[in-house]
């Protein structure tokens, strides 16, 4: 009968899920990409997952972005739901990215500092030309670059230098636990570091967009990059039954402090105001976008007039999650058909009424 | 069936369970009200029932008898996947007949049987918030529902019978539970709602991606929201299903053709099934 084939069943889903995996392979004359492999050539990619999934395990990200067939979002969902399922030891101690062992660091603020500017592996300043020499498979591996020797200056960070003059508002320090959003629902007001958390995996193309719109007259952003530096950093841990803090390994960061204009108030004088950006990995301009997106969120408590959407904290934290958002649109592919006869009803029932007054009018 | 190896029974950690149980102990005794809970990213999508899975993760037993139903038939692929995912973390007995679950997990219907004491239906719910369309803000519907202010709801209601003679909304039709809390009884046709009045059975709802629960307790009043002059009217397809030859259950139309062919059946495929053998 007709309707069976909607109605799907388990053969289908065993069918289609080996279709899957067969697709998932491609063709096998192909060799198979390894989870190495994509560690090593598509970090970047890795690191978004990482950041969204948040989860810090280069290995499983990789493992994620192979089985979701390089769907990004997928692939960090996948890491989300694994990472859930994880015992949680205790909390680290809160990173110290003025200790940074800097692979790049640069500001757009001042033409030098100290620690100086330190441009990096990055995509800027090259042209983007398509390489058909990559297509090329067993070259040679690049030469090595040219490498200076650390001169081992320590590298304070510009937020610091500002404040030091009084020009940068100075942040409330708080020795309260932070919130854990992975574990208490949301629930507004969200102080800061509930925000800022949300937004550290927060989707980047939806942050970009909001960050973007403060810039285009959205939002009222006078936004500088202060700075942003990317490098590894220790995290510390203080186990209990040690009653001391050891370092328990380095992570990969990215962190973008945007220095804002601020007019200043009845209690405060003109002065600078910080937007914050911290994401696992190298994500640039996912920790740029973020830190427009922070700072902009701060208008109310800022006394500034807060009607732009990347100043609204509930319409930004609740749709910034790409695995929420991903699961809600996605949904929609549900079968409805229930509620969809319902309208069928509906919609001729009020099709009849409006016909009915309508030859009423008419006679 | 045995439990999938790595896994806690019922696929959550004890600790996860308990913090569930505590809001679903919460809701219950606050029958209607949207507690939040500290929902987790589950194997399955948000969106895909994630909510539904967590509660009845939560309460189901080994022991228990589960039925899982999406669109009122067991045998849809979301129901197939969930019900295969509880029989793989929870090892519990699986059915497709009402009267024999103590568990019925669903989405979008209430099955046409009536529940009895000691059955638990959990409803998958989307958006737990029945005012969600009138103000977005979680912030200010918080508030109405503190105050009970639900004047917004009602003229909403006004303005659909001024425009239309009727009401407009076909599913998902707002409720008063127990005359104090305004509920989203989950996108169930309007026709479903005066099941939800005085059910013997607990009626637990679980959103996932908007991490509420809430609850309707046994024999509790829950009431379609009306006016004197307009009172509700639970709507159905006017036919027959062309199986059972059922008049006063919920029909899925059926597309038969292209020339404007229709047919009718029962989108509650046990009980379809149940009135069909019993005819024989």
């Amino acid at each position: 009968m007709a309707y069976v084939a909607v109605k799907g069943g388990e053969d289908a889903i065993a069918h289609a899920h080996a279709w899957l995996a067969e697709a998932r392979r491609g063709d096998p004359a192909v060799p198979e990409l390894s989870v190495a492999q994509i560690g090593q050539q598509l970090g970047l990619a890795v690191d978004r997952v990482m950041a969204e999934g948040s989860c810090h395990d280069r290995g499983l990200a990789a493992l994620a972005i192979k089985q979701a067939r390089g769907d990004l979002i997928e692939a960090a969902f996948l890491l989300r739901a694994y990472r859930t399922t994880l015992p949680r030891f205790g909390a680290s101690a809160p990173l110290d990215t003025a200790a940074m062992l800097v692979r790049r660091r640069i500001s757009a603020t001042y033409k030098d500092l100290p620690g100086g500017q330190v441009l990096g592996p990055t995509f800027d300043y090259t042209h983007r030309l398509l390489d058909f020499a990559l297509e090329a498979e067993g070259a040679p591996p690049p030469e090595p670059a040219p490498e200076a020797e650390a001169d081992g200056a320590p590298m304070p960070r510009v937020s610091g230098i500002l404040a030091q003059e009084g020009l940068m508002a100075a942040e409330p320090a708080s020795e309260a636990p932070p919130g854990d959003l992975t574990r208490e629902p949301l629930a507004f007001p969200a102080d800061r570091p509930l925000r800022l958390q949300a937004l550290a995996r927060g989707d980047e193309g939806f942050l970009l967009a909001l960050g973007y719109s403060t810039q285009r007259g959205y939002g009222n952003a006078h936004p500088f990059v202060g700075e942003i530096r990317v490098g590894e950093v220790a995290v510390g841990l203080t186990p209990p039954e040690l009653g001391f803090e050891i370092s328990i390994g380095d992570i990969t960061v990215t962190e973008c402090g945007m220095v804002n204009q601020f007019a200043g108030s009845k209690t405060e004088p003109p002065q600078f105001t910080r937007g914050y950006g911290l994401v696992f990995g190298h994500g640039e301009r996912k920790a740029m976008a973020m830190a427009l997106v922070d700072r902009s969120l701060r208008a109310a408590e800022l006394g500034e007039e807060a009607a732009a959407p990347a100043q609204s904290p509930e319409f930004v934290l609740y749709h910034c999650d790409n695995v929420d958002a991903t699961g809600f649109v996605e949904h929609l592919k549900l079968p409805h058909y229930v509620d969809f006869q319902s309208e069928l009803e509906k919609i001729r029932t009020l099709r009849a009424t409006a016909d009915a007054a309508q030859r009423e009018a008419a006679e | 069936m045995t439990i999938a190896a790595g896994y806690n029974f019922g696929y959550l950690d004890e600790a996860t369970k308990r913090m569930i149980r505590r809001a679903i102990l919460k809701a219950v005794a606050i029958p209607g009200h949207q507690v939040p809970f500290g929902s987790r990213e589950m194997p399955l999508p948000y969106g895909w029932g994630t909510g539904g899975i967590q509660v009845t993760a939560s309460v189901i037993g080994p022991d228990d008898v589960l039925k899982v139903i999406d669109q009122g038939a067991d045998d849809t692929t979301n129901a197939v996947s969930i019900r295969r995912f509880f029989a793989k973390v929870a090892g519990v007995a699986t059915t497709g007949r009402t009267a024999e679950a103590t568990l019925i997990q669903t989405r979008h219907r209430i099955p046409e049987t009536p529940l009895r004491e000691g059955q638990i239906l959990v409803y998958q719910v989307p958006m737990p918030e029945p005012l969600f369309r009138l103000e977005p803000r979680v912030a200010e519907t918080q508030r109405m529902h503190a105050l009970a202010d639900y004047g917004l709801m009602h003229v909403k209601l006004y303005e659909d019978i001024a425009r239309y003679g009727h009401v407009a909304i076909s599913y998902n039709y707002p409720v008063m539970v127990n005359r104090r809390y305004l509920m989203a009884p989950s996108p169930i046709p309007a026709f479903d709602n005066p099941k939800m009045d005085r059910m013997p059975a607990l009626q637990l709802f679980g959103a996932g991606r908007e991490k509420r629960i809430y609850a309707v307790p046994p024999h509790t009043e829950v009431r379609s929201l009306d006016f004197e002059d307009h009172p509700f009217v639970p709507i159905r397809a006017d036919a027959a299903c062309s199986l059972c030859g059922s008049r006063d259950t919920y029909l899925d139309e059926i597309v038969t053709d292209d020339r404007g062919g229709r047919r009718f059946i029962c989108s509650d495929t046990d009980w379809c099934a149940s009135r069909r053998e019993e005819g024989r």
